[in-house]
């Protein structure tokens, strides 16, 4: 049942680095991240891997397996030959610390760009009454276990470190999209997501949508409806003229008008 | 070599729910926050938690209340929880629940807009508010943005988001600083690593919160990440805290058992709450033999009535898969035993003939990912195999139910690193919601501490150098003890020998092998460099796994009586005698683990009249029952 595989894992740190090659021992029903683990427990104690739930949940393992965004945890052995050589290397997008293991704190800045959840100051806790149907939408998004794979492959920054600054990366445009259509939330994210996140950078190219170990539909259910958001603001004459004469109170205004 | 310094008021080690909720509240104190931890921020092991948070807050059954919530809670830990902690929890879970909806959570709605809730074993009415089966990737994800929203107050105000509450993310602390030598000297900070560097780091900070977790990485079998270590029992043994209720360790009863590799991976309770039935190689529905004494009158003895209950709560009794998580435990452990076991070694929950496929994928969808994905099993068309694993530690740091302070000025702790809350064991459902409660009031505690002395603690710089020292052994060891292999004996060794069931000679064996291994760990080595060295964590870590695993040992074999997450072959009674006392651990001065008995303290008088005479006579001795009399008499 057991047999021999051949990996190849990329070794490094402080910007050097090299594939290096090592034959070891798959048994039936593992997966990668179980052949790292052993490799750490008989070969090369040192092997730097970021990993922690093991159940597909956390989003910690992200890794390239023969040059695919994948979690350690989820891609199971039975899915390669016997004869297949396993390349996994560090996500490309960020910079490597040692090993496996890269540093992901453009994310966490990231994150910290983003207005956070803005609800109106009328509805206390306990208050809030929402429908199924409302919620689902901003759920989906919310299913996110911040593998950061999308903003790994997503082509904006992959290549580019030039664009990183002014772009928030799919993760973070569908953070926007989580919170502007959030039955609750009074902040106006339409002209900020284009202006100050990057929202035009995207062409849709559904890269991160693939990636996505949870199945979201980033591109579909966030990204393109963003953008028609962001385009009615721009484009529609009545919205503007909207804009114009009844100018939004800002933080008063009731979560009804924030269907669309 | 040179150690990195902070100064704060208030450092929290763990940021799961426990921890950031804690330094929410420090924070939203004025208090100077830091957050440590050793995985990146929003990874802790709370995004595992998959049913949902219990607070009785009625949505779905209008006659549920905090009074049934602690009954409940008390009855599901045998009576031997600190009946303080489990009041202030029932009372104040629906508050927190609501809380994280007005910073952006989006539990999954009733028909009237409110916040859904769902059964669970052990709870009255419905009770869990939930998203899915991923409730606790909804709960820290929360809490972590609030992290960010106050980070983004405090940029505006202060002009640095880091200002006042700061996450020093993959950094390990060893050890916590005090500024004498004495059991009572108070804290003065915490001394650790960053993982990603190797460097040195020191924290000067009058108060620690710790919210570190469990300790499921001593087993084998286990639903718990590699973060579960026990090192926030064992800082606290070792700052001179005490900890309490160690033999008590929850087997979930279903994790997977197949393929191997993932053996120990949680399968939500939820199932058997939406309506998941457990079966052996029979086809048998065998729990309906499982229902013990105590909860004979709250049980459906027939499938018809247990059916029919999903829809008639009233009129009928609970399906007896939704007993307690011991009793469940102990009897899928029974039918492999008795050899009525699936292909794998364990039993069968089926969904699949119970609930339509949609239905299935619409409410368990991380269940069903997770069968497909790693099993090769479509819950929606077969039933999953599965069996006990280490789950939760109901045992931890002695605390005050109010603040959270353990005996150590300046400590505090909160979630499954305290102890008392869940008595014997913990019901599901109620550890997000006592995350939220004592985490809050931790942070609450640790801020009104600070506030209230008169100057900083100082750490002496000796103890600073000792704790450079220990840190950085493993590394010079080149030609040690391989840190892997001494983890994977250790794991085995409990597995065996300090499980579920439990027997006196076992836990003796096991307690030998121990104290062979802490001098194997004694000498581990990590061959490598201070940069991201798994080998060298792991060797750092092995201390802590191997103190706490003592303390379970040494308690397990000192109770004599079955109860909750301690069952002894050679002691299968429950006993009222036992009820009323209490394990203490702590450390003497050269690092020897003691044990004194404590008495459990008697329950207050307008709690107590919560129960009927009948079920507490199931629990307490004559003498307490006669007291009870005397009470019910004079009101």
């Amino acid at each position: 049942m057991g047999y021999k595989a051949k990996f190849r894992i990329w070794r490094g740190e402080g910007g050097e680095g090299k594939l290096e090659d090592f034959v070891v021992e798959v048994n039936e029903g593992e997966v990668v991240l179980d052949v790292i683990h052993r490799l750490q427990a008989t070969q090369t104690p040192d092997l730097a891997v970021r990993w922690n739930c093991k159940a597909g949940k956390c989003g910690s393992c992200s890794v390239e397996i023969n040059g695919r965004p994948r979690l350690g945890c989820m891609t199971r052995m039975s899915t390669f030959e016997e004869d297949e050589t396993i390349t996994v290397t560090p996500m490309r997008t960020f910079p490597v610390i040692k090993d496996l293991v890269t540093d992901v704190s453009f994310n966490y800045k990231k994150a910290r760009e983003i207005p956070s959840f803005t609800p109106p100051d009328n509805v206390k806790p306990g208050e809030y009454r929402m429908q199924q149907i409302d919620v689902e939408r901003s759920q989906e998004f919310r299913k996110c276990i911040e593998c950061f794979m999308c903003n790994n492959v997503c082509h904006v920054i992959r290549d580019h470190e030039e664009n990183k600054p002014a772009f928030a990366g799919p993760r973070f445009l569908m953070r926007i999209a989580e919170l502007d259509m959030h039955p609750y939330d009074v902040a106006d994210r339409k002209d900020s997501a284009q202006e100050e996140h990057g929202l035009g950078y995207c062409n849709i190219t559904k890269c991160c949508t693939e990636v996505c170990p949870e199945h979201i539909k980033i591109t579909d259910n966030a990204l393109i409806p963003m953008k028609e958001r962001v385009v009615d603001r721009k484009y529609d004459p009545l919205v503007w003229l909207g804009n114009k004469i009844f100018k939004r109170t800002g933080s008063s205004s009731s979560s009804g008008s924030k269907t669309s | 070599m040179e150690i990195e310094r902070h100064e704060y008021d208030v450092v929290v080690i763990g940021a799961g729910g426990a921890g950031l909720r804690a330094a929410i509240e420090a924070r939203q104190q004025g208090k100077r926050t830091a957050i440590v931890c050793k995985s990146l921020f929003g990874k802790a092991h709370t995004v595992m938690a998959e049913g949902g948070a219990a607070a009785a807050m009625g949505n779905v059954n209008s006659a549920d209340n905090w009074m049934v919530h602690f009954r409940d809670t008390m009855r599901g830990g045998k009576f031997l929880n600190n009946w303080r902690m489990a009041e202030l929890h029932a009372k104040e879970a629906p508050d927190r629940v609501w809380e994280l909806e007005a910073w952006g959570a989006l539990f999954d709605r009733t028909k009237d807009g409110k916040i859904s809730q769902r059964n669970f074993g052990g709870h009255e009415y419905p009770r869990l508010a939930h998203v899915g089966d991923r409730t606790g990737l909804e709960l820290i994800r929360t809490l972590q943005q609030r992290v960010v929203a106050l980070q983004q107050e405090d940029e505006k105000l202060h002009g640095d988001p880091e200002a006042y509450l700061k996450v020093f993310a993959e950094c390990t602390i060893t050890q916590l600083l005090k500024a004498g030598p004495d059991e009572d000297s108070p804290i003065s900070g915490a001394f650790g690593y960053w993982r990603e560097t190797g460097r040195l780091i020191c924290f000067d900070a009058p108060a620690v919160v710790l919210a570190t977790g469990g300790i499921g990485k001593s087993y084998v079998v286990t639903s718990n990440s590699w973060e579960y270590t026990g090192d926030g029992h064992a800082l606290a043994l070792l700052a001179g805290a005490k900890l309490i209720n160690m033999e008590f360790i929850q087997f979930h009863p279903t994790g997977m058992v197949w393929p191997p590799s993932v053996r120990g991976i949680l399968v939500t309770e939820s199932v058997r709450g939406d309506g998941g039935v457990l079966r052996n190689s029979e086809g048998k529905r065998f729990m309906f033999d499982y229902i013990p004494e105590v909860f004979k009158d709250k049980y459906a003895t027939t499938e018809e009535e247990a059916d029919r209950w999903y829809n008639d709560q009233a009129n009928n009794r609970r399906p007896p898969e939704l007993l307690p998580r011991d009793e469940v435990a102990r009897a899928i452990n029974s039918e492999v035993k008795a050899g009525r076991d699936s292909p794998h070694g364990g039993v069968f929950l089926d969904v699949s003939s119970r609930l339509p496929a949609a239905e299935i994928v619409k409410r368990l969808p991380s269940m069903h990912h997770q069968f497909k994905e790693l099993a090769d099993v479509d819950i929606t068309a077969e039933p999953m195999e599965v069996g006990p694993t280490c789950h939760y530690i109901m045992g931890g740091v002695e605390v005050d139910a109010d603040s959270g302070a353990s005996s150590v000025p300046g400590l505090f702790a909160a979630g499954e690193v305290s102890g008392g809350m869940h008595g014997s064991n913990r019901l599901g459902g109620n550890s997000l919601s006592d995350l939220l409660v004592f985490g809050r009031r931790a942070g609450a505690g640790a801020a009104q501490y600070v506030d209230g002395l008169p100057g900083r603690p100082v750490s002496p710089e000796e103890t600073l150098k000792g704790a450079e020292v220990e840190a950085m052994a493993p590394l010079s060891r080149t030609g040690g003890e391989n840190p892997y292999e001494v983890h994977h004996e250790l794991q085995r060794t409990m597995n065996e020998l300090v499980g579920i069931i439990r027997k006196a000679e076992e836990v003796q064996e096991a307690l030998e092998v121990v104290e062979k291994l802490k001098e194997r760990a004694a000498n581990a080595g990590a061959p490598g460099g201070r940069i991201y060295n798994p080998g060298w964590h792991l060797a750092i870590d092995l201390r802590n796994m191997l103190l706490v695993s003592e303390c379970v040992a040494r308690a397990a074999l000192i109770r004599q009586e079955s109860r909750g997450g301690h069952t002894r072959d050679d002691f299968p009674v429950m006993s009222a005698e036992w009820r009323r006392k209490l394990l203490r651990c702590g450390l003497t001065p050269d690092g020897a683990v003691t044990i004194e008995e404590r008495d459990q303290p008697s329950m207050r008088d307008d709690l107590i009249a919560l129960f009927d005479r009948a079920e507490l006579s199931k629990y307490i001795t004559a003498d307490e029952l006669a007291d009870f009399d005397t009470l019910v008499k004079e009101s």
